[in-house]
């Protein structure tokens, strides 16, 4: 047993699950076999992965891409898909600009194509789905978001679930045909008629902590850090526990 | 070598200053907290550093100022890939803090821990010779707090995720306890050079 150190400080936001070693040192082909465009900009690549550990919510992996000459590229994303044993993941990938991996999936990739991952990685943004989660995320931070709503519909989870998602206008909100009762889309540019325009809000978050379950939230916050540091204080200031907010920012 | 074809990347660069796996972020300085940042001002900080040493000492911000100031420029390593070059901080040496607490022959591991209450581990070695720091300016400025202010340790030989935002203390102890990450499936040293990612690597 490993002992663990308890800072005299705030004991930080603890771990969600045991992570074992093993699965996230072995890189794993992963065959690329449908991409299904989301937004302008997004776009969910599936992969077979066959001897897939299997993930949680919220976990994310190792990507990486090797050129003629040996050189890699690695990145880190969020897995889009929820847990089942299909033997597949789906990744949802921003085109950024400018970037080597993004750029490769936006405008070279075509199923069949093989790349390398390793994971699932991390334990600290897992949600296995036991404890009442308020969701927020902007953008494609959305991703590791949408695997718990997945999750929560495949298992017909009773556990309350609700997502914040904010996007520029609806051309931009990625998953927008499969939110349901649970989620409140929140546009910051152009909104479809009757809805307002503008950021994330106390107004908004306000009603959720209002009608927090027993046991209280645990928050899962996912976005730029600039969001992130929005989203978070916002919960905060409406009294949601710190030590009960998770942040992953892009970067 | 499973080559992904079509695959290109970023025109190469000889820079030997590149871990492997890494790229070079430019201007990019990424932010990759996974708590809320704290609202903790100067006057609020403190420093301890106890467990296995002669004498437990805590500084306040006044007295972390009052020792030698010291300055590390060259690079830093994220574990989620990135590098940032020719970064310039400012502080104290944690040698200075050390020399005055009197670390024991037992002390072998130290846990450097946030006023968040984030935890990271790192054997001693790694800590003294003039390897590590306590920050509290980047490039001539204060350290915004997102970036860790008002100070952050910062053990620039590692991955960066060791360089504990919001520092308030270290405890020396004659064993390795995980932090955070480390609980979390991260590795226990998180050499860039040795690409230590992940438990195992």
């Amino acid at each position: 047993m490993t002992e663990i150190f308890t800072p005299p400080t705030r004991f930080a936001v603890p771990g969600r699950i045991a992570v074992g070693d093993g699965t996230a040192n072995r890189w794993q082909t992963a065959t690329l076999t449908e991409i299904r465009r989301e937004t302008p900009r997004a776009a969910t690549f599936r992969f077979a992965v066959p001897a897939w550990a299997g993930h949680l919510p919220g976990q994310h992996l190792m990507l990486r891409l090797t050129a003629a000459d040996g050189y890699t590229a690695q990145r880190h994303y969020s897995i889009a898909s929820a847990p089942d044993d299909s033997g597949h993941i789906e990744l949802t990938l921003d085109h950024v600009d400018g970037g080597e991996v993004s750029g490769w999936f936006h405008a070279e990739a075509r199923p069949g194509d093989r790349v390398e991952v390793r994971g699932p990685l991390s334990g600290f943004f897992a949600w296995p789905g036991d404890r009442a989660a308020l969701l927020i995320g902007a953008g494609s931070g959305v991703v590791p978001l949408m695997s718990m709503v997945r999750h929560h519909r495949a298992r017909d989870l009773s556990v309350p679930l609700r997502l914040l998602v904010s996007a520029r206008g609806p051309e931009q909100l990625i998953y927008a045909a499969e939110y349901g009762p649970e989620t409140t889309p929140v546009f910051t540019r152009s909104a479809p008629p009757g809805l307002l325009v503008g950021r994330l809000t106390a107004a908004h978050v306000a009603p959720l902590l209002a009608e927090r379950p027993p046991g209280g939230w645990e928050a899962y916050v996912c976005g730029s850090n600039a969001f992130a540091e929005h989203a978070s204080r916002l919960l905060v200031a409406a009294g949601q526990p710190v030590d009960r907010i998770r942040i992953e920012r892009f970067g | 070598m499973n080559v992904t074809r079509g695959f290109t990347g970023r025109p190469r660069v000889d820079n030997p200053g590149l871990p492997p796996g890494q790229y070079d972020a430019g201007d990019d300085w990424p932010v990759l907290s996974a708590e809320v940042t704290p609202d903790l001002t100067p006057a609020d900080w403190t420093f301890r550093i106890d467990g296995l040493v002669e004498e437990p000492l805590t500084w306040d911000w006044g007295a972390a100022h009052a020792l030698p100031t010291s300055v590390y420029e060259g690079d830093i390593h994220c574990v989620t890939s990135w590098s940032k070059f020719g970064v310039r901080f400012g502080g104290v040496s944690l040698d200075a803090f050390l020399e005055q607490v009197r670390p024991l022959p037992s002390a072998t591991h130290a846990v450097a821990y946030a006023h968040t209450g984030y935890t990271t581990n790192l054997p001693l070695a790694d800590l003294t010779g003039s390897r590590a720091w306590i920050a509290w300016e980047y490039d001539g400025r204060p350290l915004t707090p997102e970036h860790g202010g008002p100070a952050r340790l910062l053990v620039p030989h590692l991955y960066f995720w060791k360089s504990a935002k919001w520092i308030a203390g270290l405890r020396l102890l004659d064993h390795d306890e995980p932090g955070f990450w480390e609980q979390n499936g991260y590795h226990a040293r998180g050499n860039p050079w040795e690409e230590q990612r992940y438990s195992g690597d």
